[in-house]
């Protein structure tokens, strides 16, 4: 079963997502904010990390140009999900190396589909 | 509804479309033609009918056909025929066209424009294997509406996110307020224009490639055989048809058969050449 971190501040979107990932067969931990998830993956890095990116402590961009940057930490594929719509946030995020994105809200199928795109499902 | 209504309204999408509407089908009435009801001042979609029935307002009967024909679709739907069109039919035509003479596609169910854009991409992706060929789609739908919509190539933030990797949206895409508008080059090879399957395909000229994916299901048997057996008509001999994953050439034509292990993907068969020769 693959490994799916759920990093969002908000409770209830990780809650959402992580049922929907749950269906699709996926196994997930969650954090709260990008110091908790970079603490995730010094454990065990996981196959897939779904990522919010305005978190308070340190935000959805800040921890994946850290993750990209410890052992291992090329390995999980990154899918941005955010509020943040526009073509400068997108274009920073694939720079920063992140593998798919997803403008909220999403819903199973969006999620689906980046996940496929992703090469994950 | 009441059957005499239902009755009508199968019957007049059968002649305007060729559209069945089966019993089970039901169910879509209300999300499909409520809106048009409410435009009408009709309480109910029963009643909108009912009005139909007694006006023959042509206008009226179209938007209601329309309504009842266009089908929701997305980016690189299914995935396997573009990965197909890329891994087999492009180098088919590249090593068996003429220099200089240009390959057409006709997706003859092009709803709102996302498999001719998907495939203009690709076109675009793949601009060295085409080794200089050019190509040519023609992108058709019964709907005049879905055409507006498709030329336009403006999408809302759900329609890009389904089946549109991030990094083709990034490339071939600019934000225009909440929607999504694809960048006008990708328009240039592309004729999009409304067309019934009913009609005669003489005018459209000759195919090398037919997308005509999930829209034989809508037909009865007798039109999905005519339709293919008309669009073997347009093609060379080595023609290339792709069709719905849930579709099939089997027991319907034999102008057409599966490439095997290649899914969605048909051929033109000896048959339908000594035919049309």
């Amino acid at each position: 079963m693959k490994q799916c971190l759920v990093v969002d501040d908000s409770r209830v979107i990780r809650k959402v997502a992580r049922r929907i990932l749950e269906d699709m067969e996926f196994s997930c931990s969650e954090a709260e904010d990008g110091a908790q998830a970079l603490n995730e993956c010094r454990k065990a890095m996981p196959d897939a990390i779904l990522l919010d990116w305005n978190m308070p402590v340190m935000n959805g961009i800040d921890f994946l140009r850290a993750l990209r940057l410890e052992d291992g930490g090329d390995q999980p594929v990154v899918v941005f999900c955010t509020t943040e719509n526009d073509m400068g946030h997108i274009t920073e995020a694939l720079r920063a190396g992140a593998n798919e994105y997803i403008m909220k809200p999403f819903d199973s199928d969006i999620l689906g589909a980046k996940f496929t795109e992703a090469g994950l499902i | 509804m009441n059957k005499a209504n239902f009755d009508f309204l199968a019957d007049m999408l059968l002649k305007k479309s060729g559209h069945v509407l089966a019993p089970e089908k039901g169910y879509l009435l209300d999300s499909r033609l409520g809106p048009i009801a409410r435009k009408e001042g009709a309480a109910s979609v029963d009643e909108l009918i009912t009005t139909m029935r007694s006006r023959n307002d042509e206008r009226l009967n179209w938007a209601v056909t329309e309504a009842m024909t266009t089908n929701e679709t997305f980016f690189f739907r299914d995935r396997t025929p573009f990965d197909l069109f890329k891994s087999e039919v492009i180098p088919h035509l590249v090593e068996n066209r003429k220099p200089g003479v240009k390959a057409r596609i006709w997706c003859a169910a092009a709803s709102a424009g996302q498999e001719p854009y998907s495939l203009a991409m690709i076109l675009r992706e793949e601009r060295s294997a085409l080794r200089g060929m050019q190509m040519d789609i023609l992108a058709s739908d019964i709907s005049g509406k879905v055409i507006e919509k498709a030329k336009a190539g403006i999408y809302s933030q759900f329609e890009v996110q389904r089946g549109l990797p991030v990094q083709l949206l990034v490339k071939y895409f600019q934000k225009q307020g909440d929607m999504w508008q694809i960048d006008p080059s990708l328009r240039q090879n592309i004729n999009f224009k409304t067309f019934n399957l009913l009609e005669s395909f003489r005018q459209l000229g000759s195919f090398d490639v037919v997308f005509c994916r999930n829209v034989l299901i809508y037909f009865d048997q007798k039109t999905k055989q005519d339709i293919l057996n008309r669009i073997a008509e347009r093609m060379p001999p080595d023609g290339f048809l792709f069709l719905g994953a849930a579709e099939t050439v089997l027991g319907l034509s034999n102008a057409f058969e599966p490439i095997a292990g290649k899914r969605g993907l048909y051929r033109r068969t000896q048959i339908a050449q000594a035919k049309v020769a």
